[in-house]
């Protein structure tokens, strides 16, 4: 501190000043809170990357508060500048504090234990006693009982001559302490070095494929597809999965999933076709990528037959599950008619249906044990001519109007029942619509490729193996001095010291005493 | 009465008996204060004369009432932790898998911990205190667990049928445990310094507080539990990064359940480095402990309960 008195302390004394503040452990400890404390908000708010729907709905919500918590990067709390700025310079002083305790640590390593102190007394574990043992005795099993058995010594050991009457024994271990701690905070720099170098590198696609169809690996088969700014498009291993079949199994009594599986061929150039599994907890490792198995449906075969009676549209649709059951939610766009207003048909798909009371169906039972469409129609425009993307699992109402009817309760949505095999009349002859006989499945597959994941995983168990070692590993001194006495007999003297608590301290005093006695314990 | 019933009863006959051991521990703990208060006013008779009450200041000095006291809280102990173990172990028979799988369970199986650590702790001498706190929890864990959280003993959900579940829940609900003692322990520290300096805590109401170890021991017992702790809670994270990386595709997404762990995880760091931080070993360092453990808390209750995320099937 005797610098910030002279008053050119100049850019290089600040920044020296500087580094040594950030580098203390008090500026550590503050980082370590600090971080605890900006992780928080992540958990609070809903977060872009995890879940942009809620974010709109938060904007949608708090319309005076939320353009704030944009600004301030509530929304994406781990990407923002200010929680990045914590985690950097926490990792920046950790750096600066451990490549000078690495040197060290390097020095201590080659160098002997210290010199026997003068007075043994005086630390907090200590015996006398005298003995008829000579002094040489005396010092060799107290050396041969510290250094151990094992392949590598407990003790590292000197034998002093201190001042020509005594001669004591001066010996430490645990300096594998300083090597676990330094080996934990290592292992942290490289886990987060993986996170930088995976971010860069890795990609991400998602595919929805429904049965008897499958998908390649390239970026325009994927629904969805993102990398980091370090992939190649030439890199993606330009295999072909096609899904055979997914089963899916209930609990009979709760009606809760048990197990999803999805079979699938895999076509992997240069190399034979082969059958593969994908379920939850258990991905397929393809061309250097795993492919998740992350939701299921419906896809239900539905052609439909315009006024004309030409076939106007003809395909598995993909239906989403709103709940346990597989109420499962879809549209149907037919824009290609011979000529009138474009068709839309919305509605569930119902694995099990019920109709109860009459004119309300629902589903009671999520595998298709007696399916049924319930489709409400519109006609109009779909609005895809505009060239804007659309959401394939919503109808844009906007230049759309509902086919109703009159009832007893008043006007009311016309709907349409189809069951498997069945074809029936549109409303206002608009055409006929057909379920098919067979209910394909379909799969969401995530597929994600990061070429980090095995050295984040040896970093992450070298820092738990690392702090294992560093917390419970006993850092002691032991001095065992032997003076002759004029009587004839030695004197010895056994006495420990410990870095931080250790409640061993007085049992290790006590066998090395037992050793030199000669009554070394049975181990 | 089938399997799962079976499991409910013993929880009960569990509580029961811990609840036979809280009380019959804060008896023993007012005892000792009282002892503790009749030995100062002794010393002030006496006058600088040996003080005949000092040796009750002694715990392991039996007196008639502490000594049965003292019997009947440490074999309602085992009595509530052999039923408490029956319960964790016919809930398992009747869900036919690990019996962690829910926060019911994991509160269950957390408060078994929490009495194995104490009765490893007690085996050789008696802490009152840390019986008396650790019997509080328990009986108020098991209590709500059985009130609020029960579900049904049922199979699990596709996402958690792994080996994981056994790994990665069963070493966090062990480390919660082992949190929950030193947490105790670090409370228990911070009275004691507390009375040394005057104040409230010093009056003959805290008197019990001079018959518990003193700062130091307390201190470092709380420090290797905690260290204990933070080893599995580390372990609990990657096992839990790895088991992310099989079901989801990513072994971190920052989801509530996983900020919370790393915040908690962040905590104890900055616990062990305030032991050896200048101005902040010591009492600055506990109070950590107590806010590291109500990030615990915080962690399976409102995290659960409140914040939507992956881990909501926990409930």
């Amino acid at each position: 501190m005797s610098d910030v008195k002279t008053p050119e302390i100049g850019a290089a004394g600040w920044a020296r000043w500087a580094w040594r503040q950030l580098t203390s452990m008090r500026v550590a400890l503050l980082l370590l809170l600090a971080l605890a404390v900006a992780a928080v908000p992540g958990s609070i708010f809903p977060q872009q990357p995890q879940d942009p729907v809620a974010v709109a709905e938060y904007v949608r919500d708090n319309p005076t508060l939320a353009p704030w918590l944009e600004r301030l990067g509530f929304f994406d709390v781990y990407a923002s500048p200010w929680f990045a700025a914590v985690y950097l310079l926490l990792f920046t002083s950790l750096v600066g504090c451990i490549l000078p305790r690495m040197r060290k640590h390097a020095r201590a390593l080659r160098t002997p234990p210290p010199r026997t102190p003068r007075r043994l007394e005086r630390f907090p574990a200590h015996s006398r006693e005298e003995t008829e043992l000579d002094v040489a005795t005396v010092l060799d099993r107290a050396e041969r009982h510290l250094r151990g058995s094992g392949p590598w010594p407990t003790y590292r050991v000197t034998r002093l001559d201190d001042d020509g009457v005594a001669a004591s024994v001066s010996a430490e271990r645990g300096y594998l302490r300083e090597t676990g701690n330094l080996l934990f905070h290592t292992a942290l720099v490289g886990v987060l070095v993986c996170l930088v170098v995976g971010d860069f590198t890795h990609y991400r696609g998602q595919a929805v494929v429904v049965e008897g169809r499958g998908f390649a690996n390239s970026r325009l088969a994927y629904d969805s597809f993102e990398a980091g700014r370090g992939f190649r498009p030439e890199s993606l291993v330009p295999f072909r999965i096609t899904l055979d079949r997914f089963e899916s199994t209930f609990d009979p009594a709760t009606l809760l999933a048990r197990d999803f599986t999805a079979e699938v061929t895999v076509d992997e150039p240069g190399r034979e076709e082969r059958a593969g599994t994908i379920k939850v907890n258990h991905p397929l490792s393809v061309g250097g990528a795993k492919i998740y198995l992350m939701g299921n449906g419906y896809a239900p075969q539905i052609e439909v037959h315009d006024a004309a009676g030409e076939l106007a549209f003809s395909g598995p649709v993909l239906f989403l599950p709103q709940d346990t059951v597989y109420s499962s939610q879809g549209v149907v766009k037919v824009p290609d008619v011979t000529s009138g207003p474009q068709i839309g048909l919305v509605g569930y798909l119902l694995p099990t249906a019920v109709e109860e009371p009459a004119g309300f169906w629902r589903s009671v039972h999520p595998l298709p044990l007696d399916p049924a469409l319930v489709l409400s129609v519109w006609t109009g425009d779909l609005g895809l001519d505009a060239g804007l993307p659309q959401n394939v699992y919503e109808l844009d109402e906007e230049g759309m109007t509902q086919v109703t009817e009159q009832t007893a309760a008043g006007e009311r949505p016309r709907t349409v029942v189809v069951r498997p095999g069945q074809t029936v009349d549109l409303p206002e002859g608009l055409g006929t619509v057909t379920l098919g006989e067979e209910l394909p499945r379909f799969v969401a597959l995530d597929l994600r490729h990061d070429p980090t994941l095995t050295v984040i995983l040896v970093f992450a168990l070298a820092a738990i193996l690392g702090l294992g070692l560093s917390l419970f590993t006993p850092r002691r001194r032991v001095w065992v001095r032997a003076r002759h006495t004029p009587e004839g007999t030695t004197v010895v003297e056994v006495a420990a010291l410990a870095r931080g608590d250790d409640p061993g301290l007085e049992a290790e005093v006590d066998r090395v005493r037992l050793a030199i006695a000669g009554q070394e314990e049975e181990r | 009465m089938n399997i799962a019933e079976m499991s409910t009863m013993l929880v009960w006959g569990a509580a029961t008996a811990y609840a036979i051991a809280l009380v019959s521990f804060t008896m023993l703990l007012a005892r000792k204060a009282d002892a503790g208060v009749a030995a100062r006013q002794a010393a002030v008779v006496g006058a600088g004369a040996p003080a005949p009450g000092a040796a009750d200041l002694d715990p392991a000095s039996p007196t008639p009432g502490r000594a049965k006291a003292e019997g009947i809280a440490r074999s309602t102990v085992l009595v509530g932790l052999a039923l408490h173990a029956g319960a964790v172990v016919t809930r398992g028979i009747a869900a036919g898998r690990a019996p962690w799988a829910n926060l019911y369970e994991f509160v269950l199986v957390g408060a078994l911990v929490a009495v194995l650590v104490l009765v490893a702790l007690e085996r050789r001498r008696t802490i009152p205190f840390l019986g008396t706190a650790v019997m509080g929890i328990v009986v108020l864990f098991l209590a709500v667990a059985q009130v609020n959280f029960f579900v049904p003993a049922d199979g699990v959900q596709p996402a958690l049928q792994s080996y994981w579940l056994v790994i990665h829940v069963g070493v966090a609900v062990i480390a919660t445990g082992v949190f929950t003692v030193g947490f105790v322990t670090s409370v228990l520290q911070l009275l004691r310094a507390g009375r040394a300096r005057g104040g409230a805590l010093a009056s003959p109401r805290w008197g019990w507080l001079a018959t518990t170890p003193g700062v130091g021991a307390l201190e470092s017992l709380a420090f290797r539990l905690n260290a204990v702790g933070f080893v599995l809670w580390s372990f609990t994270l990657v096992a839990g990064a790895i088991w992310a990386e099989h079901a989801w595709g990513r072994y971190w997404g920052w989801d509530p359940k996983e900020v919370w762990t790393f915040v908690i995880w962040v905590v104890y760091a900055g616990y062990l480095h305030a032991r050896t931080t200048r101005g902040w070993a010591g009492a600055r360092a506990a109070w950590l402990v107590v806010v590291a453990y109500v990030c615990v808390i915080i962690n399976f209750t409102l995290v659960n309960l409140l914040f939507p995320g992956l881990h909501t099937y926990a409930t």
